[in-house]
């Protein structure tokens, strides 16, 4: 227990101090609330929508959460290049143990930006339908940043240096943001975007943060939570095979 | 009574590099063993496969009774390790570092806050205990990496080039120390260097290898006696030529950095 501690205070510490990773990670966010929310406002509202920026504040707490649990995931991969893993692959702490440690601080990290980002919709005028959700919303945000940290995990795992980060993030992160139905409805879509959109975990995640922010549902939130956990506690199981296997 | 048994290890990288070939040793428990051998010669590949971080390509090792390929946890409770590359987290202060490997260590709390004091005032780093390791010098992180390695106390002990960047008054503070382990708590030092004369005034038994195989071995002046030379020093260089190496081990790690660097776009 008090390993998996260290390894989770390791992580927050380093969050807490990398003030730029902070502000830069939160300025991505920041853009697409307001450019996107005032921005297509207009018209989605003009479409019979409803208020886009109630629709599009769960998709981006969903956006900052993939980035940043993927992130905390592969720092695996700096931690290797500076040779700090060495330390913790040789200490007498099963590998799963270390690999639960460091995903618990990845999750709670990206948890934490997740409600950063709410606080900031809120600011820009989002509205949550009750309140008494919000701490729901919150759990759902530490089990999505969960099942990406472990996927950063189990990825970053695979590499062996900076160089698969970059392919990575464009042909992994960037379609599972963009097809989860985070920026747009998944109602009436062409089959082959709405296959996908079911394939993607972080689908239902934003719906899920939907059901318990703004009321709405595409999945229903038992179907959520459901494909969540699972597809959660697979990626803990892969991202921990793997990651017992690094050889240094 | 061996603490490490070796039998014909053999550690290949790709299909052509063979960077251990067929090396057989052992080492007694309570012993203070020296494994030398020019850049490159396969000695950190050794303690790697040794320390659970490779898998051998061929042969078996038993350490402390145990596999380190199949029986990782329990050969992993065995030993403690001072790496030749860094190993420190940057973004940590140096008592962090410490506090850090304590736990995974499970040092119980007292003898921990005890020896981490103990430990950083040894290695003279106690007044920069609250800086981030990205602040110190070379030879204060290389310091802080033994203070580390020595916090808890193992049945052994790999040191890769410790003495590596340190001053000699370090370097003697830092030999006496182990040998007071050594010889109090019978803890086992398997360790490398390129200083001949550390070598020759530490190791109570030496092997030398040389392009993944083991030349000689011997007690320092068993070696000298075989080679009939005066200083290991001398003997080192009648058993492994005078040749520079020119896949040293510094220098291709640093040219993978290069290659990593440069590709990174
Ligand atoms: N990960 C790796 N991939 C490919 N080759 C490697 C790898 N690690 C080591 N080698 C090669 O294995 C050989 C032995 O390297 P090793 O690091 O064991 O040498 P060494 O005896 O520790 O040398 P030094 O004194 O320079 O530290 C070298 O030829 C090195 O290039
Ligand atoms: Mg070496």
């Amino acid at each position: 227990m008090s390993t998996i501690y260290i390894l989770w205070l390791r992580q927050l510490k380093r969050y807490v101090r990398s003030r730029s990773r902070i502000i830069g990670s939160l300025g991505q966010p920041i853009l697409f609330l307001l450019s996107l929310g005032y921005g297509f406002g207009p018209i989605f509202q003009r479409a019979g929508q409803g208020n886009y920026l109630e629709f599009l504040a769960p998709g981006i707490i969903g956006m900052s959460i993939i980035f940043t649990s993927i992130f905390s995931g592969m720092e695996i991969i700096w931690d290797r290049q500076f040779g700090f893993l060495k330390e913790t692959l040789v200490a007498p702490v099963s590998r799963f143990n270390i690999m639960i440690g460091r995903t618990l601080g990845g999750a709670t990290v990206a948890t934490f930006q997740g409600i950063i980002v709410f606080v900031i919709a809120v600011i820009a005028g989002f509205r949550p339908y009750h309140w008494g959700m919000v701490p729901g919303a919150i759990l759902m945000m530490l089990l999505v940043s969960l099942l990406f940290t472990a996927l950063g995990t189990a990825v970053a795992s695979l590499l062996e240096d900076m160089q698969g980060f970059q392919l990575i993030i464009n042909f992994l992160v960037m379609p599972m943001f963009f097809l989860s139905g985070a920026l747009f409805p998944l109602q009436g879509l062409p089959a082959a975007i709405d296959i996908i959109a079911r394939i993607d975990p972080l689908s239902y995640g934003v719906d899920g943060f939907r059901a318990l922010l703004v009321n709405t549902s595409h999945f229903g939130l038992v179907q959520d939570i459901g494909i969540l956990g699972i597809v959660t506690a697979a990626f803990l199981l892969i991202g921990s095979y793997f990651f017992s296997r690094i050889q240094v | 009574m061996n603490i490490i048994e070796v039998k014909n290890l053999i550690k290949k990288f790709g299909n052509e590099l063979i960077a251990v070939d067929d090396v057989s040793f052992d080492v007694q428990r309570g012993e203070i063993f020296a494994f030398l051998g020019p850049n490159g010669a396969g000695k950190s590949t050794t303690i790697k496969m040794l320390t659970t971080l490779l898998h051998p390509t061929g042969g078996s090792i038993r350490l402390n009774d145990h596999d380190p390929a199949r029986e990782a946890d329990a050969v992993r409770h065995s030993f403690g390790i001072v790496f030749q590359d860094p190993s420190l987290d940057d973004e940590l202060t140096a008592y962090e570092n410490m506090e850090f490997h304590g736990v995974l260590y499970s040092v119980p709390k007292a003898t921990r806050r005890e020896r981490i004091e103990q430990l950083l005032k040894f290695v003279e780093l106690w007044d920069r205990k609250d800086d981030l390791v990205k602040q110190f010098s070379g030879g204060m992180k290389r310091r802080l990496e033994i203070a580390r390695g020595l916090l808890h106390h193992p049945k052994i002990l790999f040191l890769d080039e410790p003495t590596l960047g340190l001053d000699p008054q370090t370097r003697n503070h830092m030999w006496n120390y182990l040998k007071e382990l050594n010889t109090k708590e019978g803890i086992t030092i398997f360790f490398t260097t390129h200083y001949m004369e550390e070598a020759d005034r530490i190791a109570q038994r030496i092997a030398i290898i040389d392009h993944g195989k083991i030349i000689a071995s011997g007690t320092p002046e068993e070696l000298k006696s075989q080679a009939g030379k005066e200083t290991l020093e001398e003997a080192f260089l009648s058993f492994t030529g005078k040749t520079i190496r020119e896949e040293s081990g510094g220098g291709l790690d640093s040219m993978r950095q290069h290659r990593r660097m440069w590709t990174r776009r």
